[in-house]
């Protein structure tokens, strides 16, 4: 994606964001269990599976690295996981205070989808110290390259362990049989998943575009010098 | 206001400014970045005046 197309990604990013909002509090019917609080589902769920989609870029961009060596495919894939982390803090926030209000308590760490999320969130947070930890050059990236695909792994497992967990606190939704949902909730839930990746795309075209400019700039500083 | 509107709100509100913080954050380096930027273009200017061929001079800038 070329760097002009960042005005257009923020304007429909903001338009379908509204949009998802609008839908969320005016048009999707309340739950006739949880209320109000189960509009946080049109948010968590969607910030959740983007957060999967984040980790996924970022492989796909690592095993790039690995496989034909294509110039900027390290800094893609980091950014890209940079932003999978920055929502899978927004999912275990979000989730914490839909936990609290549904089930009573923050956490519930006999939910194997919750301590599968956080060991997953917690894998590509330990991602930035071997970044950090490491001198730039080919060696980093090759090593963090490989870190990225072995997490690539958890996904799945993450996914599918509310499927296979006996636990059932944590609500099915997507299930062999399809969303177990009305078709209002299920059209606001994907303008608020398509939001949410637009955010992403936003996000990610924004700070890439940034670290491009550092580097960039960097490299003309020592020419200079 | 109730417990669930309460939790609502701030699940929602805790998303606006996760996503406020960011923006910020790239807006105060982008900042940085045209710091740079201006620095190293008066380094540049300087050592055209120190005299540069005329084919690495640097065009006049527009304001």
């Amino acid at each position: 994606m070329k760097r002009a197309r960042l005005p257009q990604l923020v304007v429909a990013t903001t338009a379908v964001l509204a949009a998802a909002l609008a839908l969320i509090f005016f048009y999707a019917p309340t739950d006739a269990d949880q209320g109000l609080s189960q509009r946080i589902f049109y948010f968590h769920v969607p910030i959740a599976l983007t957060a999967y989609a984040c980790f996924g870029f970022g492989a796909w961009k690592a095993l790039r690295h690995l496989w034909t060596r294509v110039d900027g495919a390290d800094l893609e894939s980091y950014v890209a996981i940079h932003q999978g982390v920055i929502f899978g803090s927004l999912t275990l926030l979000t989730g914490s205070l839909w936990a609290k209000i549904s089930w009573g308590v923050w956490w519930a760490w006999s939910d194997n989808q919750l301590v599968l999320f956080l060991v997953l969130f917690l894998f590509y947070c330990a991602y930035f110290m071997l970044r950090y930890s490491v001198d730039p050059g080919p060696a980093r990236a090759n090593m963090c390259a490989v870190y990225a695909l072995f997490g690539v792994v958890l996904i799945p497992v993450s996914f599918l362990a509310i499927r296979l967990s006996r636990s059932f606190i944590h609500p099915v939704v997507f299930t062999s049989h399809g969303p177990q949902m009305t078709h209002a909730q299920f059209l606001t839930f994907c303008v608020a998943f398509l939001g949410m990746l637009l955010l992403f795309a936003t996000l990610y075209q924004l700070e890439l575009a940034g670290k491009r400019l550092d580097a960039q700039l960097k490299e003309l500083r020592e020419l200079l010098a | 206001m109730s417990p669930s509107e309460k939790y609502t709100a701030a699940a929602y509100l805790v998303v606006f400014v996760g996503v406020l913080a960011y923006v910020l954050i790239i807006a105060a380096k982008v900042q940085r970045l045209q710091r740079d930027l201006a620095s190293l273009i008066e380094l540049l200017r300087a050592r055209e005046v120190e005299g540069l061929p005329d084919d690495l001079r640097l065009p006049a800038s527009g304001g």
